[in-house]
């Protein structure tokens, strides 16, 4: 009886893969042979965030490349156990494929290691192999301008900062939107509070409250989630978004925010696995060549403060102006050199917080 | 935001902790007859789902609220199914149905023409006063300063507390479990006492979670609740299944959440990751506390707790 039953199982599915293959074929029809790419996120890509910023750049490469297949894992925690993820997906047949999360970086070395015939791009990251490539941009660009626009509307002076962990990548956005906020505003203060998590809507919002309820009347953050900003609106505070534009979540607090712009760097990549041409990179993309720009204007930020701060956001572009200069003052108050900014580890002055957490 | 940071630890520690209330108070319900329902998260996720759908589709905040409690019971109704009529294993149930829950609110997040994932709510709870009382130092932010929820939440745990312990129906529940055969025999329905407590427990939780959806972070992305609803199975042991004292405790694990960022905000030099823990920590240290054997039996775990109850086999 049981044998019967698996034997019929086992001719339903093989019909069903032979449905599936012919099914295939007709879709395959192209010239070019097609390319499974995969996107792991962190965070659900209905974040209005870091993981929907990057889903709109695989939408673009669907969009713009013939014959790709795209497969999109979202919310795939970091760590060790995310390498299982990766070997799912070569499994699948992917050859090409974006992680986009910090904490992704040593499963995808490892992965890389395993399967040299498929190309690994970690976003953020700083390890690399022949297969195993990363790309970021620079967001300190977009936070100066922010940091402009923030330092220009505050009248208490004190800009709270909802940030995730204690990285490179989160203290260089600090420190440049704090020198941006400090070009336009001496006086400023940007107070930062760690909340240990990328995405946590009701974790974020609270962190938000109480550095409102400390006297903040701006909130900007490191986060991936829209609940900073709602807080900042039912306080009748402003806030400085990140990722993308958020707008529509807090009309009257929206400044503006660093925004992403993914798309052209992925199709980029694609077409050059495609053609065979791609070879391992650390790309750092910027405002100049697109992958970074500052979301439109709220309504409440002054014509003279656009004026600005457009002036310095083309002086960025055309290479003029550079959000570090060669030497800052620390936390402390001590001249130091500005050294490696994906290494940074220290705060500038005017930032009230612990730099490691 | 000119009370100081100390009020503004506390105000948060109500809101943050009120979602854990409602649903630490169902789960109540539901253990006191004696079905253990881990599906707390699940319910939640699809009552705030459906809450936030209702205030985006038609922008009425109070059929937001209608309907999360409908839909909390309808995926408490699987779980009483289950543990009541077939008697399977509850925990194993209860972790069904909230993988089953987190998926499905996920879903309708993403589901039809436009999507609810991404969309900010239009409307919001928001305090019931702003000026008058409300400014009284200390007493108006954290007495008069809340919305109608925290209102509805206060007055549930009071007529909750009241109807476990002075009432005949309580009784019943009560009876039902520590002893089903006993309550049986006293010509109790021991079936139909579970599974009215395991649906009402589900709808509370499924307010809980359009607490957040409506008025802790009014809008709706993937999973937006964090460990709430796990948080709430905990405080039950917590509060030794009283209302009153989950109450209190969800303000406790409010205030060690934001205790965080208040330390943070006042220049204290602890490591922010270790403060991030804080919630859970006090977790499990009141189930090693609590919730060992005898003990747990002495502070008024249910007897008859995740034990299926058969008739046949009194």
């Amino acid at each position: 009886m049981k044998a019967t039953r698996f034997k019929a199982l086992a001719i339903l599915v093989l019909a069903l893969s032979l449905v599936a293959a012919a099914c295939g074929d007709d879709s395959g029809e192209g010239d070019t042979e097609e390319l499974k790419v995969a996107f792991v996120h962190v965070g659900p890509t209905s974040d209005k965030g870091w993981s929907w910023a990057h889903d709109q750049g695989a939408k673009y490469l669907e969009a713009n490349m013939d014959n790709v297949n795209v497969t999109t894992l979202e919310s795939i925690p970091e760590g060790a156990d995310s390498l299982r993820v990766f070997e799912d997906l070569i499994a699948d047949g992917n050859t090409l494929i974006f992680g986009t999360s910090f904490g992704y970086m040593d499963p995808m070395l490892e992965a890389a290691a395993a399967h040299p015939e498929v190309t690994f791009l970690h976003a953020t990251g700083y390890k690399t192999a022949d297969n195993m490539g990363t790309y970021f941009g620079a967001a300190e660009e977009g936070r100066y301008l922010a940091g402009m626009v923030a330092g220009s509307v505050t009248e208490t002076n004190l800009i709270g900062y909802v940030a995730a962990f204690p990285i490179p990548e989160v203290l260089r956005g600090i420190n440049a939107f704090t020198l941006g906020a400090q070009e336009v505003n001496p006086d400023v203060t940007v107070q930062v509070v760690w909340t240990s998590t990328w995405f946590d809507p009701p974790v974020e919002g609270n962190a938000a409250q109480s550095l409102l309820d400390a006297g903040a009347d701006v909130i900007s953050m490191h986060q991936d989630s829209t609940a900073p900003g709602l807080a900042a609106e039912a306080a009748g505070a402003k806030w400085a978004g990140y990722n993308t534009d958020m707008e529509e979540f807090a009309p009257d607090a929206w400044l503006t925010a660093p925004v992403w712009n993914w798309g052209p760097f992925y199709l980029k990549t694609a077409e050059a696995v495609r053609a065979g041409t791609w070879t391992t990179e650390q790309y750092y993309g910027n405002m100049a060549d697109g992958m970074v720009d500052i979301a439109p204007y709220g309504s409440s930020v002054p014509d003279d403060v656009r004026k600005l701060v457009d002036e310095r956001k083309a002086q960025i572009i055309s290479g003029e102006f550079s959000v570090f200069p060669a030497t800052v003052t620390d936390q402390d108050g001590n001249q130091r050199d500005l050294g490696d900014i994906f290494a940074m580890d220290y705060f500038v002055q005017g930032v009230v917080g612990d730099p490691a957490g | 935001m000119n009370e100081s940071a100390e009020i503004g630890l506390l105000v948060l520690a109500i809101a943050a902790g009120t979602p854990v209330v409602y649903a630490a108070v169902g789960e109540i319900l539901a253990e006191r007859a004696g079905v253990l329902n881990l599906g707390v998260q699940g319910m939640m996720l699809v009552g705030a789902v459906a809450g936030f759908w209702a205030v985006f589709t038609v922008e009425s905040l109070w059929l937001g609220v209608l309907l999360s409690l409908i839909v909390g019971a309808a995926a408490a109704a699987i779980h009483a199914f289950n543990s009541i009529t077939l008697r399977v294993n509850q925990i194993v149930s209860g972790l069904a149905l909230t993988i089953f829950g987190t998926g499905l609110s996920t879903f309708i997040g993403r589901a039809g023409e436009t999507q609810l994932a991404g969309e900010p709510a239009p409307k919001s709870f928001e305090p019931l006063l702003t000026g008058g009382l409300a400014d009284i130092p200390l007493i108006g932010p954290l007495v008069f300063g809340h919305d109608i929820l925290v209102y509805l939440s206060w007055l549930l745990v009071a007529a909750t507390s009241y109807y476990i312990f002075r009432t005949k129906p309580g009784l019943a529940l009560r009876a039902v479990g520590e002893d089903p055969p006993s309550a049986e025999s006293a010509g109790i329905d021991v079936a139909k006492v579970r599974y009215i407590h395991v649906l009402v427990g589900g709808a509370l939780a499924g307010l809980g979670g359009a607490y957040i959806s409506l008025a802790l972070v009014p809008s709706w992305t993937d999973e937006p609740i964090g460990q709430a609803g796990w948080i709430a199975i905990a405080l039950v042991i917590l509060a030794s299944w009283r209302p009153w004292r989950a109450l209190f405790a969800a303000y406790l694990f409010g205030a060690a959440g934001q205790l965080n960022f208040y330390l943070q905000t006042q220049g204290v030099d602890i490591p922010s990751n270790l403060l991030a823990m804080l919630p859970f920590v006090l977790a499990i240290l009141a189930m090693l506390v609590l919730a060992s054997g005898e003990r747990a039996r002495k502070l008024g775990a249910p007897a008859a707790l995740a034990i299926p109850y058969s008739r046949e086999q009194r």
